[in-house]
């Protein structure tokens, strides 16, 4: 009888979590005016495709979505790079003052981006950036809590591995490229999956540094869209699948990673 | 392992480290310098019409009421749905850990979708389904005899709407943390505890609980960090209004500084952003050390 209702209860916050996402596909394949009617439908009366035609052909969501998907891209391969390659320092070299250096990185995490906003946008602007993508690649080139990640995660691999490599004539590169980046496997995909979604949904760095709608991200074009269409709910709810879908696929084949990456930065206290 | 190679480090360190220094360290310290000039829009063109002009930014600040609507609007939310989504987060972690729960893979994930899905693009969904006539939320109440509210255009209600959507979205984060915490504690303990014939009341208080202060205390102070951050979702749902009811110390940044181009102002409500944070985690921190030692 317990294991009834806790099941029932289970079944039921689940349902009511993910109803939000089922109305918003329903709602997307509907008609023009067919999502705002009293009672709400759960179901398209009539199945249509044509408010992805409008959101592509007519609003040029494309070129958002190729803004999002290479901008995601382009910041999770360059930023891990940079951050791998400093976590293998941090983790393996020994050099004076390492500790504090790492420290100082550590405490400043508490410091929110938004400080940093307005002189970087100023920054930006004399470099001539605004509205490009190095805007957006700029500020993601490396990221401490990456850094962070990754030594944690090369502490664990023994020196006497990388000692007998450098025995064997291996260069600093070679040992961080053949060893210590194959051996970080787990931990690169769990970053590269952080930072992938975290540029796709980011939205208050593109809305201030994109100026123009063919540069817009898919989150920044949304908004802009809310603001004209906000008596489109269909309009709407297909831009929102388009923008959430991405994110969704990528996350259900790496879940696992994201799940692990979440629980280590969670229990390291 | 030695390595004292100069070039190496240079190499390796090189590059995060000057990225970090010029694009934060540097943004850091300019705005706190920023935040004591009158940089504005005038000062964009040439940055030399910028003068000093000491604490004016912070004196005006806290004389300035929208200012004070923010940040009470902010703590609000904050008051609100921090420990609400804690809550939350902690009661579903402890139903899936559960040893009879079978599907615990598909009830993990369905608590969880919120959390990697787009902001923006849930925010308009949220924004449709708080639709005062048409939303699903209104037509769900109305089974229970619940008149038609607005959820967005009444003033009481607005923020109340935007803390119940924040915590759907988050909750299955903080969720997972929890249930890695609760299979740290080791299961001798509530097997001891189950002999000695301690309620399941009892084993919570005294097993669950105290075991949970490290990571309950990471939970609180990352979801503050990321609450006193709020800005999409007012910025979608309700652009601040009803009544400036919704307006967050982020989007009062974001206005001053980006629409109307104060940039020194802007500065200083950043900084006293950081400020509030900073004590804020200070203030959990203390009263965390004092309970594990009660």
């Amino acid at each position: 009888m317990k294991k009834v209702f806790l099941y029932l209860f289970l079944s039921v916050s689940a349902i009511l979590t993910l109803a939000p996402f089922f109305w918003m596909i329903s709602a997307s394949l509907m008609a023009d005016g067919h999502a705002s009617v009293y009672p709400p439908r759960f179901f398209p009366d009539v199945t249509t495709l044509i408010q992805f035609q409008t959101l592509f052909t007519r609003l040029n969501a494309l070129s958002n979505f190729f803004n999002s998907l290479i901008l995601s891209l382009l910041v999770t391969t360059v930023s891990l790079l940079f951050n791998s390659m400093a976590g293998y320092a941090f983790a393996k070299f020994r050099f004076s003052g390492k500790d504090k250096l790492f420290t100082l990185l550590l405490s400043s995490m508490i410091i929110p981006a938004q400080v940093t906003m307005l002189p970087l946008f100023l920054m930006l602007k004399e470099m001539g950036f605004i509205n490009t993508y190095m805007a957006i690649v700029i500020p993601g080139l490396a990221n401490i809590f990456g850094i962070f990640m990754i030594r944690q995660y090369a502490l664990s691999i023994p020196d006497s591995l990388l000692e007998s490599a450098r025995i064997d004539g291996a260069t600093d590169f070679q040992i961080y490229w053949k060893i210590i980046l194959p051996l970080c496997t787990p931990i690169l995909v769990t970053l590269a999956l952080f930072t992938f979604l975290g540029t796709w949904n980011d939205f208050l760095w593109p809305l201030i540094v994109l100026t123009d709608n063919s540069m817009y991200t898919l989150p920044v074009a949304l908004a802009n869209l809310m603001g004209e269409h906000t008596k489109d709910p269909e309009l709407m709810m297909a831009g929102s699948v388009v923008t959430i879908i991405p994110v969704v696929i990528v996350f259900l084949a790496l879940q696992k990673y994201y799940i692990k990456g979440i629980m280590m930065g969670g229990v390291k206290e | 392992m030695k390595n004292n190679n100069l070039k190496a480090l240079i190499i390796f360190l090189g590059p995060a480290m000057l990225a970090i220094f010029v694009f934060f360290f540097i943004p850091v310290i300019s705005a706190f310098v920023i935040s004591f000039t009158d940089f504005d829009i005038y000062s964009l063109g040439n940055f030399s019409n910028a003068r000093f002009i000491g604490l004016r930014n912070y004196t005006q600040l806290f004389e300035d009421p929208l200012f004070w609507t923010a940040l009470q609007n902010t703590l609000f939310f904050v008051i609100l749905a921090g420990p609400l989504s804690v809550c939350v987060s902690l009661f579903a972690a402890m139903l899936l850990n559960a040893k009879l729960v079978k599907f615990k893979g598909i009830f993990r994930l369905s608590y969880f979708m919120p959390v990697v899905t787009t902001l923006i693009a849930v925010a308009i969904v949220w924004r449709f389904i708080y639709h005062p006539r048409f939303g699903l939320l209104n037509y769900l109440l109305g089974f229970f005899h619940v008149n038609p509210v607005d959820w967005l255009g009444d003033p009481f209600w607005a923020m109340p709407a935007i803390v119940l959507m924040s915590v759907w979205k988050n909750f299955g984060y903080n969720m997972i943390i929890f249930i890695a915490g609760l299979n740290n504690i080791p299961s001798d303990l509530y097997e001891a505890a189950t002999i000695e014939g301690a309620s399941w009341w009892q084993q919570f208080r005294s097993i669950t609980l105290p075991m949970l202060v490290p990571t309950t205390l990471f939970i609180s102070i990352i979801t503050m960090i990321g609450y006193f951050q709020l800005f999409a979702e007012p910025y979608i749902m309700t652009q601040g209004g009803p009544l400036n009811k919704t307006l967050s110390i982020v989007q009062y940044m974001y206005q001053e500084g980006f629409r109307w181009w104060n940039m020194g102002y802007s500065a200083a409500i950043a900084f006293v952003l950081f400020f509030i944070i900073f004590l804020g985690t200070v203030i959990q921190t203390f009263i965390q050390k004092k309970l594990k030692h009660a």
